[in-house]
């Protein structure tokens, strides 16, 4: 990390092979990402987005080029030390939050502690994980299960948990996809409080107002990186929901 | 590594599924409850088998006359009257280790005491037949040395023979009468119950031998002899002198047939229990098979369990689960629905065995080695039957497994 690059990505290529076909859905991308950054990556489906973003979340391996996280080479890691990777360094948001069903918000959040190689009591887990759960507001609410959670509840108990091994990055997949406007902001909200704090957020996501919560977007097609651009005018939580709050007033007149 | 997080994990799963979990540890209490009622009863059949062989007498060789092939004619053990009294003399005197012999002649008679009458096995033995099968009195007294050399008029007599002739009254001293000779009840012995061959042992009147040649059976020969050895490591020794001794006071040339047979009490004690240990064998694999089939239920259960659960397969990786966190969980799984199981069931089984025990009178008996067996074989069932489950879970790819719908 000499030069403060949290994220280098170096002429990743990631090609399928179906059959005799070979399918190329990364064709040749370099990155940068620093430390404390919040960045969006865009683009519509099939763009080799998705593709990316699992190569950045260690699940998958770049068929050519380097991935080098935290000053560390992963791209030729084996399936368990990239699941240790993942749990140390790497904090997921996914779109359908994820969460086990008919298991408590605590226990979800819990879940990383449970692989990782420091042993900590129940009790120390069960303090992380309410202190964490206090942290995204959902205080009081450590024993309900995802059943009877709202939408954007469950969502700041998939962030609690993503937050809960105090990674270096956290990579949040479509997180407002399945959520109405106004939890998509809050959750936003949370967001960028989380990345004021210094955490780097890389987040994909194909709506360019999402997108404008971050403060760096990329755009893919065709599995190269068609832009990169530093966000000018920044979206914010409370300036969000005063529109809404307007435009909800506008129609109502 | 991190196992006792991983029991931790399996736990919270087997909890989060209670109705799911119970039926499927049913298959195995079930078929572990089966096989420890089954086993149970076969071994207490078994066990009494054995104790009526043992009721024969400790280290007793039993010695049969016949058979011969003369004129190509076999008669059965104790047909033809090849013993004479003088190789009973002869065992007595030659083989060492012989610590008593009974000489023994019977015959089935009528016997008759006022006006009732019933027909019943007499039987002529030495004084010390009592011993030898260990054969003690419930009144009165045995007859004596001194009675057998004698040849007295004196007998005594089992419970069933003595309750068809005196009803409840007392017979000791009491005369019998057989082929018409009166003979003095001495004692009344206590009662065996059934043979392993179902023949009521207590349907019996013993005299001494001498007595009964010379009066009820007739002839010179004797049926056979009971021989009691004093330890038990001389029986085989002992077996083997008294086939030589009896082949040379027969003068028979070796290559031909011997004219009698020499038996010990072990040999026939396992050909009695070769029957109710295949009776065992049979009921404890019919109730393994249910053990195989709540097995098999375990790892249906377990697939669809794996299926169901992708997604969180795949979330628990992402979050930095190995492979072999994936297959010890799901194996812990398995394994604690069957072991489990297994122990409710051994408490089952041990519960069924006693009602059928209480309900039917049929002896029972269960050994530690059989609630260990099907302890083990239950855990082994879980690890074998949720092991490809698990092994299906664990090569998931986290990214196919997050996008499961």
């Amino acid at each position: 990390m000499n030069d403060g690059a949290l994220v280098r990505l170096v002429d990743v290529h990631k090609t399928y092979r179906t059959g005799e076909m070979e399918v190329p859905a990364v064709r040749g991308v370099s990155l940068d990402i620093k430390c404390g950054e919040f960045v969006a990556l865009m683009g519509a489906s099939g763009s080799g987005k998705s593709t990316l973003m699992n190569i950045l979340g260690c699940l998958d391996r770049p068929t050519s080029g380097h991935y080098v996280l935290d000053g560390a080479d992963v791209s030729g890691l084996d399936r368990d030390r990239l699941a240790d990777i993942r749990n140390r360094k790497i904090g997921f948001v996914f779109q359908n939050f994820n969460l086990l069903p008919r298991t408590s918000a605590r226990e979800n959040v819990e879940l990383p502690l449970l692989y990782a190689a420091q042993r900590l009591t129940s009790a120390q887990l069960r303090e992380k994980a309410d202190h964490v759960l206090a942290s995204v507001g959902l205080a009081g609410r450590e024993d309900h299960p995802p059943s009877q959670l709202s939408g954007g509840q469950q969502q700041r108990v998939a962030i609690a948990r993503a937050l809960i091994n105090d990674p270096e990055v956290v990579l949040a997949d479509e997180p407002t996809g399945n959520l109405d406007s106004r939890t998509s902001v809050e959750i936003m909200g949370i967001f960028q409080q989380l990345n004021e704090r210094g955490i780097t957020i890389i987040m994909v996501t194909h709506e360019q107002d999402i997108a404008a919560y971050a403060r760096r977007n990329l755009v893919m097609r065709d599995g190269i990186l068609l832009s990169d651009k530093i966000v000018t005018q920044r979206a914010t939580a409370e300036g969000e929901l005063d529109k809404l709050a307007t435009s909800r007033s506008n129609r109502e007149e | 590594m991190r196992v006792g997080s991983t029991f931790n994990v399996a736990f919270r799963a087997l909890r989060r599924n209670k109705m799911r979990s119970v039926l499927t540890a049913l298959g195995i209490i079930i078929g572990v409850g089966a096989v420890i009622a089954m086993v149970g009863i076969g071994n207490g059949a078994k066990s009494q088998v054995e104790a009526q062989i043992a009721s024969l007498g400790q280290n007793v060789i039993l010695i049969f006359s016949g058979s011969t092939t003369s004129s190509g004619i076999r008669t059965g053990w104790g047909g033809a009257g090849t013993l004479k009294i003088e190789d009973a003399e002869a065992i007595r005197r030659e083989i060492p280790g012989v610590v008593a012999v009974s000489e023994e002649v019977r015959s089935i008679t009528q016997v008759a005491a006022g006006n009732q009458n019933w027909s019943t096995q007499v039987l002529g033995e030495s004084a010390e037949y009592f011993d030898i099968r260990q054969w003690p009195l419930a009144d009165g007294a045995p007859f004596t040395p001194q009675d057998v050399r004698s040849a007295n008029k004196v007998c005594v007599v089992g419970r069933t023979t003595a309750t068809q002739i005196y009803g409840n009254e007392n017979p000791v001293g009491q005369i019998l009468r057989i082929k018409n000779v009166p003979f003095v009840i001495t004692g009344v012995l206590t009662p065996k119950g059934l043979s392993p061959q179902g023949v009521d042992q207590d349907d019996i009147v013993i005299m001494p031998y001498t007595s009964a040649m010379k009066r009820v059976v007739g002839g010179t020969t004797l049926r056979g002899m009971n021989v009691q050895i004093g330890d038990a490591t001389e029986m085989t020794a002992a077996q083997q002198q008294i086939i030589a001794l009896l082949r040379q006071r027969h003068n028979i040339r070796p290559g031909r047939d011997d004219d009698f047979t020499v038996r010990t009490q072990q040999e026939i004690a396992e050909t009695a229990t070769e029957t109710s240990k295949v009776m065992t064998l049979l009921l404890g694999a019919i109730a393994g098979v249910s053990l195989v089939v709540g097995g098999i239920g375990i790892m249906n259960i377990m697939l669809v369990s794996v299926t169901e659960r992708t997604r969180e397969i795949g979330v628990r990786m992402a979050v930095g689960a190995h492979g072999s966190d994936i297959l010890t969980q799901f194996l812990i799984e398995a394994v604690t629905l069957s072991s489990v199981g297994g122990v409710i069931g051994i408490i089952c089984g041990i519960g069924a065995s006693q009602f059928l025990a209480w309900k039917f009178q049929w002896p029972t008996l269960i050994s530690i080695s059989s609630i260990a067996i099907a302890f083990l074989f239950s855990a082994a069932v879980g690890i074998f039957f949720g092991f490809y489950p698990a092994r299906q879970a664990a090569a998931l790819d986290p990214i196919e497994a997050l996008r499961y719908e």
